[in-house]
């Protein structure tokens, strides 16, 4: 079996969640193979990420450059290639930055590529077998994907559990000098961090957030008319923000915001991963759409297969009718 | 400026509930309704975009079979001012690479300043774009979000990154791009325009019209193959409410008593 590295992201000098999950990954893909991590970037910060690596990986391969400093995907492909042996299975967490990064990786590499890969169930001689999803997670797929001559895998955040068993303290190997200066003709200029909105829905309780199923823009009004009745917010997934129709501080999401309320009311939102990735907190989620195959039913804590429409206005009907005595009671006491 | 948008006909997710076929394996396909691959649109629509302001052309270009035309046209519809079918009996099961690899003895035809692709398809792979730009040997960028053309033969663009912020670059061209929803409204196509479109010749170019030796795409070539689909695991699972509206309101309403949704 070929060796196998996994890339580690980080950030301010505290490496991604994904480290230990792509440990987890290896361990699933070929348990008598130690995994290397590979890290890359500059100064104390970078120190700071292998160090704290050294519980879940035997070996930590430091790559230390000024050009490195930010992540620039043509960048790290060059370093990667540098220290890489060919042949290699190499774990890219399928992020933002690994879009970016893995398939010209497995280009360069000669390698195969399977991108957004949610599980592994062993191998077939050279063919390695692994599980994805398409359709926006409607359905799943078994992909087989020869390694033979090396693979790049992207790995999808939070897929795999990481696990607790620690192997011996790791060792942190400065691969620096094989890679040099790389050079890039795509060129990082900066971060603009996003814009904050009219509300915060990272503050909030309780959320109506709405999908692809509201349909019209003039339907957001319906969203807007249950969120007042529930004392709730609206937030959305990102067709309404591609639609122009929400303004994208209302963007539950990876690419969005990440929320933490107590309850997530999930109306005519299929439920991509990345739209997952942005609740955290353990809400108690009810998901509302017509297509009882949506993914979001396999998340949420109950389910209701109808048209939100609907459904939201029925609700807000409802809420109305019973909130009304107690608003009046708590004026009173004002 | 010369653009080249790599465009997909594909299942639309929006319209349809995807159901396995009775024999297990694939997919039911005889009720899919099959469109332009919803991110492909903004790509073209951010192509002409660019073209009017700096000048140039725009020719849309699919791998597939006859019936992977109405793409073209729709995208021509939208302005685009040729299309390309690229199809060839041996590209059949292609993976991504293989694609990537039909693709770049395409533009290998012709001479593009810049090459677009929709984020991704149906597959989710987002991956034919990357490939591509690697074996042009091309500069790319993923998750586009802007794009505004400099004097000095680059771009600055704008990629999406996580939580909301942008990631501003400079890029040299040529480069391959992937465009990311949302960055335009990409225009209305109305069935006159469809019409308009309907007569204009679309050549089509197979593997010898690409000087395509064997075994850089296809079937045998394919470093990764789909098996079969299968239902996703449940999860935990939803509970899911049953009985009329008014009923199940009810039990919303109770739960969201109990789990402090009514603020």
């Amino acid at each position: 079996m070929s060796r196998i590295f996994a890339y580690i992201l980080h950030k301010g000098g505290v490496a991604d969640d994904s480290a230990a999950e792509l440990a987890a990954a290896a361990r699933k893909i070929d348990r008598a193979q130690p995994c290397t991590a590979v890290v890359t970037g500059w100064g104390a910060d970078l120190d700071k990420v292998c160090e704290s690596l050294r519980g879940a990986y035997p070996e930590i391969w430091k790559i230390a450059a000024g050009p490195l400093a930010y992540p620039n995907a043509e960048l790290v492909r060059q370093a990667l290639l540098a220290v890489i042996p060919a042949g290699s299975v190499v774990l890219v967490p399928h992020s933002h930055f690994g879009v970016d990064l893995s398939p010209g990786l497995s280009i360069k590499m000669n390698a195969a590529y399977v991108p957004d890969v949610v599980d592994v169930e062993g191998a077939e001689g050279s063919w390695l077998k692994t599980v994805r999803q398409e359709f926006g997670g409607q359905v799943s797929a078994h992909v087989h994907c020869d390694i033979s001559a090396g693979a790049v895998l992207n790995i999808r955040p939070g897929a795999f559990r990481a696990e607790g068993d620690a192997p011996a303290e790791g060792r942190v190997v400065d691969k620096s000098a094989q890679v040099g200066a790389p050079t890039a003709r795509r060129q990082y200029v900066e971060t603009i961090a996003a814009e904050a909105g009219d509300v915060d829905i990272t503050r909030e309780q309780a959320l109506v957030s709405i999908g692809r199923g509201i349909g019209e823009e003039e339907n957001i009004a319906i969203a807007e008319d249950l969120a007042e009745a529930l004392g709730a917010v609206v937030s959305c997934s990102r067709p309404v923000v591609d639609a122009k129709w929400m303004d994208k501080s209302r963007q539950v999401g990876s690419s969005g915001c990440t929320v933490r309320p107590k309850v997530y009311m999930a109306c005519g939102i299929s439920g991509s991963f990345q739209h997952l990735a942005g609740i955290k907190g353990n809400p108690f989620i009810v998901a509302v759409n017509k297509n009882p195959k949506a993914p979001i039913f396999r998340v949420a804590n109950v389910g209701i297969v109808d048209d939100i429409l609907e459904f939201m206005p029925a609700l807000a009907k409802r809420v109305r009718k019973e909130s009304v005595p107690a608003k009046t009671k708590g004026a009173a006491h004002d | 400026m010369e653009i080249l948008v790599c465009v997909k006909r594909a299942p639309d997710t929006s319209e349809n509930e995807i159901q396995l076929a009775a024999a297990g394996g694939d997919i039911e396909r005889d009720d899919l309704v099959y469109s332009v691959n919803e991110p492909d649109n903004y790509a073209v629509e951010e192509a002409l975009q660019i073209v009017a302001r700096t000048g140039g052309s725009v020719t849309v270009a699919t791998v597939g079979g006859e019936e992977d035309e109405e793409v073209l046209r729709r995208e021509m519809a939208m302005g685009a001012n040729r299309g390309v079918l690229i199809s060839d009996d041996g590209f059949t099961g292609s993976d991504g690479r293989g694609t990537a690899a039909i693709l770049k003895s395409f533009v290998e035809t012709g001479r593009y300043d810049l090459i677009l692709t929709g984020v991704q398809a149906e597959d989710g792979c987002a991956q034919v774009g990357g490939m591509l730009a690697a074996m042009l040997d091309y500069p790319f960028a993923s998750l586009v979000t802007s794009i505004e053309v400099l004097q000095n033969g680059k771009l600055k663009i704008a990629r999406e990154i996580e939580g909301g912020s942008k990631e501003i670059n400079h890029i040299d061209l040529p480069c391959v791009l992937s465009i990311q929803t949302g960055i335009n409204e990409p225009r209305y196509v109305g069935m006159r325009g469809i019409r308009q479109i309907a007569s204009v010749p679309i050549p089509t170019l197979g593997a010898s019209d690409l000087g395509m030796d064997g075994g850089a795409a296809g079937r045998a070539a394919a470093k990764v193959r789909r098996v079969d689909y299968f239902t996703p695991p449940e999860g935990k699972g939803a509970k899911i409410l049953t009985g009329s509206r008014e009923e199940i309101v009810d039990q919303v309403m109770e739960l969201l008593k109990a789990e402090g949704g009514l603020n």
